[in-house]
């Protein structure tokens, strides 16, 4: 792993405002992400998995200055993105894409899939619009679409055909990095195959770097180099996949690992689950100090009122929890 | 835990046919289905999307869309046809003897009724119950799916819960009547693996305690795997194989159900290592091939495969396993 990261995330915050009551006379602030801190390495797969509602793709939108960040920064190629406008944004854009989870709503059905895969190479001035052509065939055969594809519109492509084109477009600018926002999630389960494996090959063939974020664990064990735990808007712990699967520090981690089925009958029959209780609690009015202790199995006093510190246990393997710190420690 | 012993099936559905009006004419998109539930079995209907699985089940319980019509079949449920009940005879059916849990919650809870009164409708109805004595029975069930503080919860509205909450009532309101069978269409798609396990765990423990019969839908093979004592597995409108669960996952036959069971990431997984994936993507409902429905995507397709449609026939010498595919069975019947 390249010692200097490719995108270092430092202190990230994400709040929205949002109005409610019938005629939304009372505001109210939704703590999404909060403090966030996490490098990413070029070449690598990154995955933020967590519940719904934890913040997974605020922090990936707001990493990319698609949302402006309360607070925090976001390096790239030594600039802190965040703070940018759209206009100083717009070289960065090229090598920031995304990848979004539907890809019914996430195309425009009046434009051809040509026209959606050409209008950034446009639109950035790679290619003239003589050369668009070839280059938009070349993109539909790395996703593994035939040429004739570009005449058509995306009503008339399955599920996994769009999320190609989906993909299509986010490579057409060579990107260095892409964020997957719950890219496979939408798809049936024998086409999420075809996909992971397309992402998988694309990344070899042009060493892309991803941010996957997604909510399946058993799609992010396989694909993961490193893999962080997000809870109510907090990163609970972060390490490679080896670390986080075989050995869970976190409460919360270990819970959400026990909670994922395997296609085993007979290590089904045998598990032994640990089932947390409740749910989870609203970002509108999060709880004081660690976040999850409302729901945590082995939550102490200290837990209810000081927010446990993000520390580096081993080496790359970083937990925010006062039970492990004591632990570590003695 | 043992599968029950074989007696008259609580539910047998033979030959189910669907047809849906198009505008190019009707087109058939559950054809001739077999399925059999037993008294206190659990039985897992797996699928991808279209595949006809939650119209097979609303088609018992006669809630079928307009336009999309039972074209044929049978489907006996303790000795009776569903399919030919009268209208009086059909609302003791459903919510009394059979129970649904549809998959989304919010869109199924009336959001203008406090979850109480929705809770109390069935038994009221169904039961003869007081007011009184629905309204008790409304905090019992409440409080049997895990619901915290039930006296304050049930004058709820569906808004007010969580998302876990809502299906957590869902449940309640099929199992409200003590129903003998529990049909549950993708309960936990919607909700997050934690609140997931809860659901599986709870419907596990309300299984054995209410000895009642479940078919639990889903595309999710993992989930089922420590659910059910049976599993078909359904592709475009057809039942492909029948068999009891640790016999598929031991001994997937039908090349669908293999290539589903190897696209599901493993523990023991290289990481980034290739998943075996199946080419090509499901038919439309509605434009089903001629011949096998699955044979397009079939790495093992021969010509007969693309002219004549296998029946369901049993895997020689393993009891209750059925496969319809015809490069399976030769195959079988070689190694025989």
């Amino acid at each position: 792993m390249a010692a200097e990261p490719l995108i270092k995330v430092e202190n990230l915050v994400k709040h929205f405002v949002v109005r409610l009551g019938a005629f939304g006379e009372r505001g109210a602030t939704v703590y999404a992400v909060d403090d966030v801190n996490f490098d990413i390495f070029a070449g690598e797969t990154l995955s933020l998995v967590g519940e719904s509602g934890c913040g997974k793709s605020t922090t990936g939108f707001t990493l990319l200055n698609l949302q402006k960040a309360t607070s925090g920064k976001v390096i790239f190629q030594g600039e802190n993105i965040v703070s940018l406008n759209e206009k100083r944004m717009r070289p960065y854009r090229r090598e920031l894409q995304i990848v979004f989870q539907d890809p019914y709503s996430t195309l425009n059905p009046r434009m051809t899939i040509g026209e959606v895969v050409g209008e950034p190479i446009l639109f950035h001035k790679l290619a003239t619009k003589a050369e668009l052509p070839e280059k938009v065939t070349r993109l539909l055969a790395d996703v593994g679409l035939p040429a004739r594809f570009a005449s058509r519109y995306p009503h008339e492509l399955s599920g996994g055909q769009r999320q190609r084109v989906a993909i299509a477009r986010a490579l057409a600018c060579q990107p260095k990095f892409i964020v997957c926002d719950e890219a496979i999630s939408a798809l049936d389960v024998s086409v999420q195959a075809q996909i992971i494996n397309l992402l998988l090959d694309l990344q070899e063939k042009y060493g892309l770097t991803y941010l996957f974020i997604a909510h399946d664990l058993a799609v992010v064990r396989h694909i993961s180099d490193r893999v962080g735990v997000m809870y109510l808007g907090r990163l609970a712990e972060l390490a490679t996949r080896e670390q986080l699967f075989s050995n869970p520090l976190h409460p919360y981690t270990r819970a959400l690992l026990s909670a994922v089925p395997e296609a085993d009958p007979e290590l089904e029959k045998t598990r032994q689950r640990q089932i947390l209780v409740g749910d989870v609690p609203s970002p509108l009015a999060p709880p004081a100090g660690c976040r999850f202790h409302t729901r945590c199995p082995i939550a102490m006093d200290k837990c209810r009122a000081v927010v446990p510190e993000w520390r580096e246990v081993e080496t790359g393997h970083h937990v925010a929890c006062h039970a492990v710190e004591m632990e570590t420690a003695g | 835990m043992t599968a029950p012993e074989i007696q008259k099936p609580l539910l047998d559905v033979r030959g189910l046919t669907i047809e849906i009006e198009t505008r190019r004419g009707p087109a058939i998109i559950v054809d001739g289905i077999n399925l059999t539930v037993g008294k206190g079995e659990t039985v897992g209907v797996v699928g991808e999307s279209g595949c006809g699985k939650s119209l097979t089940m609303l088609s018992l319980v006669r809630l079928l869309p307009n336009k999309i019509k039972v074209k044929g079949g049978t489907a006996e449920f303790a000795g009776r046809d569903l399919l030919k009940m009268s209208k009086s005879e059909l609302r003791q059916v459903r919510g009394g003897k059979i129970g649904f849990v549809f998959q989304d919650p919010m869109t199924s809870l009336n959001p203008v009724m406090r979850i109480g009164d929705q809770l109390c409708e069935p038994l009221i109805y169904h039961r003869n119950m007081s007011k009184a004595d629905a309204g008790k029975r409304a905090i019992e069930l409440l409080r049997l799916v895990g619901i915290p503080g039930p006296e304050q919860r049930i004058t709820a509205y569906p808004h007010e819960l969580s998302g876990g909450m809502r299906q957590r009532v869902m449940i309640a309101m099929g199992l409200a009547c003590d129903p003998e069978l529990l049909i549950a269409d993708e309960p936990t798609t919607a909700l997050d693996v934690t609140i997931q396990a809860q659901i599986v765990d709870l419907v596990k423990d309300l299984r054995k305690k209410l000895n009642m019969s479940v078919v639990w839908i889903t595309h999710d093979l993992a989930l089922i795997a420590g659910l059910v004592d049976r599993v078909a597995v359904l592709y475009a409108g057809t039942v492909v194989e029948d068999a009891p669960v640790g016999e598929l996952f031991a001994r997937p036959t039908h090349p669908y159900t293999r290539g589903l069971l190897a696209s599901i990431p493993k523990l023991s997984d290289e990481r980034a290592s290739r998943l075996s994936s199946i080419g090509g993507t499901p038919p439309e409902p509605g434009r089903r091939p001629k011949g096998c429905p699955f044979a397009p995507r079939c790495a093992l397709a021969e010509s007969i495969c693309h002219e004549r449609v296998p029946v369901l026939e049993p895997v020689a010498g393993h009891s209750g396993h059925r496969v319809a595919c015809f490069v399976a069975q030769r195959q079988l019947k070689e190694a025989a």
